[in-house]
């Protein structure tokens, strides 16, 4: 019995992406599609004990979900009440006899959906993780943060946007894919960089999102697998992932890059990360993504902190701020040029961008000019920069850190 | 097919009054985008700028308040309309962006059909 729950949670999150994609195209309707797949699953649980679990659980799936959707599609056609069909990009009616194999790209399909530039951001993860990830409605309101009817509201909008304004179900014309994948990147991206370091809360770190992100990155390597920016979103969340056992030590405090047990990286998910930023890397001029994991790369093939190759790093980011002129690039780019070349200059950088809105109130910003300051023994400044970080930061973790790093500085003697 | 409302929106101190090269290059842009787009076009106009608009509101049942003015005072005013016809929303945005607009922008409104 355990092993069928097994197999049907194992199918729920490997397979819910393509079990839905296939159907939606059935059903020409997102919510019709949502509550045939769901029901396929309820019949799994209900008789793969009986039959035994089936070799290809997303076939069988699909099959029941299909069967379903073209059921209930035919008796709402006897009651006279048709129901709206989806806009289908390629006017493609081969697949609707409920039974054929479903193209490998009806996952694209569903992903470009989700990520349509015509839906708000908001929406755009929420839908994301809602119907390519198959999160329920609570669970997706617990990943992002808001309450439960408020995310069911604002997927409830969204679908009805896609639904109103014929938002297609279809992969984009070739002229407009670049800017598309890049829209899907951005989206799974953030996915992970909330996970990565929780905005708010007890943990440093939301494994849940960070698991998600990097599954959507591997479907995304699998559908896309020439797409160099694809290989450099893969390949930085595994570099950056690959230290996750050491960012919290022993006591749950926060351990910084160069206090970290580097023997404890995952060094399998490094030689995966590494392997892909030297594919992604080939792309001229290389992808934002591409150069981001290739920061991660040097950072993660550095047996040590103080053998870390900083002018690499700051000539990597003098590469990215051109690709991608963000401000939080920018104080990066700040950062990395005082460990290149010493405190004051990163002082002097850091403090280049001080008149950034974006970064009024970012902690990053003040934490690191804290460190700097610290650094050139003006312990009274760092002090004050800590203090202000720490009025930017709701983390739990971080918090502690920067309450500690706040207490040193005031203490050392004059 | 579905039908679309593209909603061309700009400061009207632009185009009401426009250098005559300029307003030849928008009679230019709007008669290409009008032989290109022709099987899609079901209908379109300029409109008089917003010192002409008068606005219609109902204060109380059966009592109506007439306004100079547009609906809503705004600095970029809808200066005309194409309505079309596309197969979904991404052949209406492509449209979009092909309308010679003098800045502002072009809103993309579905129109919405009764059974």
């Amino acid at each position: 019995m355990f092993e069928v729950e097994t197999a049907v949670a194992d199918a729920h999150r490997r397979e819910w992406a393509y079990v839905l994609a296939a159907t939606v195209r059935v059903a020409g309707d997102i919510d019709l599609a949502e509550e045939c797949v769901q029901d396929a699953y309820a019949r799994a649980l209900a008789r793969w004990p009986l039959d035994g679990v089936p070799t290809n659980t997303g076939a069988w799936l699909t099959t029941v979900a299909r069967r379903r959707a073209v059921d209930l599609r035919r008796r709402s056609d006897t009651f006279g009440r048709l129901l709206p069909l989806l806009a289908d990009g390629d006017a493609d009616q081969a697949h609707v006899d409920g039974v054929a194999t479903p193209l490998s790209d009806d996952r694209l399909r569903l992903i470009f959906t989700c990520c349509h530039p015509a839906l708000s951001d908001e929406a755009q993860i929420a839908l994301t993780l809602r119907l390519v990830c198959g999160l329920s409605t609570h669970e997706v309101s617990r990943a992002l943060l808001v309450s439960e009817s408020t995310m069911a509201a604002r997927i409830t909008r969204a679908k009805k946007k896609i639904a109103h304004a014929h938002i297609p179900y279809s992969v984009p014309s070739s002229d407009e894919l670049p800017e598309r994948i890049d829209a899907v990147l951005t989206v799974v991206h953030l996915l992970f960089t909330s996970g990565h370091t929780a905005v708010t809360g007890d943990q440093l770190v939301r494994r849940d999102l960070v698991e998600r992100a990097l599954d959507l990155a591997r479907m995304l390597r699998v559908l896309l697998p020439d797409h160099r920016g694809v290989a450099g979103l893969l390949a930085l969340i595994l570099l950056t992932d690959s230290r996750r056992e050491t960012r919290v030590d022993a006591d749950g405090q926060l351990s910084l890059l160069s206090d970290q047990e580097r023997s404890k990286w995952d060094h399998a998910e490094i030689a995966e990360g590494v392997a892909l930023v030297r594919e992604a890397l080939r792309s001229r001029p290389p992808e934002r993504f591409a150069l981001m994991a290739a920061i991660a790369a040097v950072h993660a093939e550095a047996t040590t902190w103080d053998t870390t190759d900083w002018t690499e790093i700051v000539g990597l980011y003098d590469a990215l701020i051109v690709t991608w002129p963000s401000p939080i690039v920018a104080l990066n780019r700040a950062v990395a040029i005082g460990f290149a070349r010493g405190p004051r200059a990163g002082l002097e950088a850091i403090d280049e961008l001080a008149a950034e809105p974006t970064l009024a109130s970012y902690r990053y910003l003040s934490s690191s000019r804290g460190e700097f300051l610290s650094q050139l023994g003006r312990d009274d400044e760092a002090t004050l920069a800590f203090e202000e970080a720490l009025a930017f930061c709701d983390n739990a973790v971080e918090r502690s850190h920067l309450i500690a790093r706040m207490t040193a500085t005031a203490k050392s003697p004059p | 097919m579905s039908e679309y409302l593209l909603l061309i929106y700009g400061d009207e101190s632009e185009w009401i009054n426009p250098t005559p090269e300029l307003g030849d290059k928008m009679m230019k842009g709007h008669a290409e985008f009008g032989e290109r787009h022709g099987q899609s076009i079901r209908g379109g106009n300029a409109l008089q700028p917003t010192s002409t608009a008068t606005t219609v509101r109902e204060s109380s049942p059966g009592q109506f308040v007439v306004t100079d003015g547009a609906f809503a005072e705004t600095k970029e005013a809808l200066a005309g309309y194409y309505l079309v016809e596309a197969a979904n929303l991404d052949e209406a945005l492509a449209m979009a962006k092909q309308i010679p607009i003098f800045s502002g922008g072009v809103e993309v409104r579905p129109i919405r059909v009764f059974d």
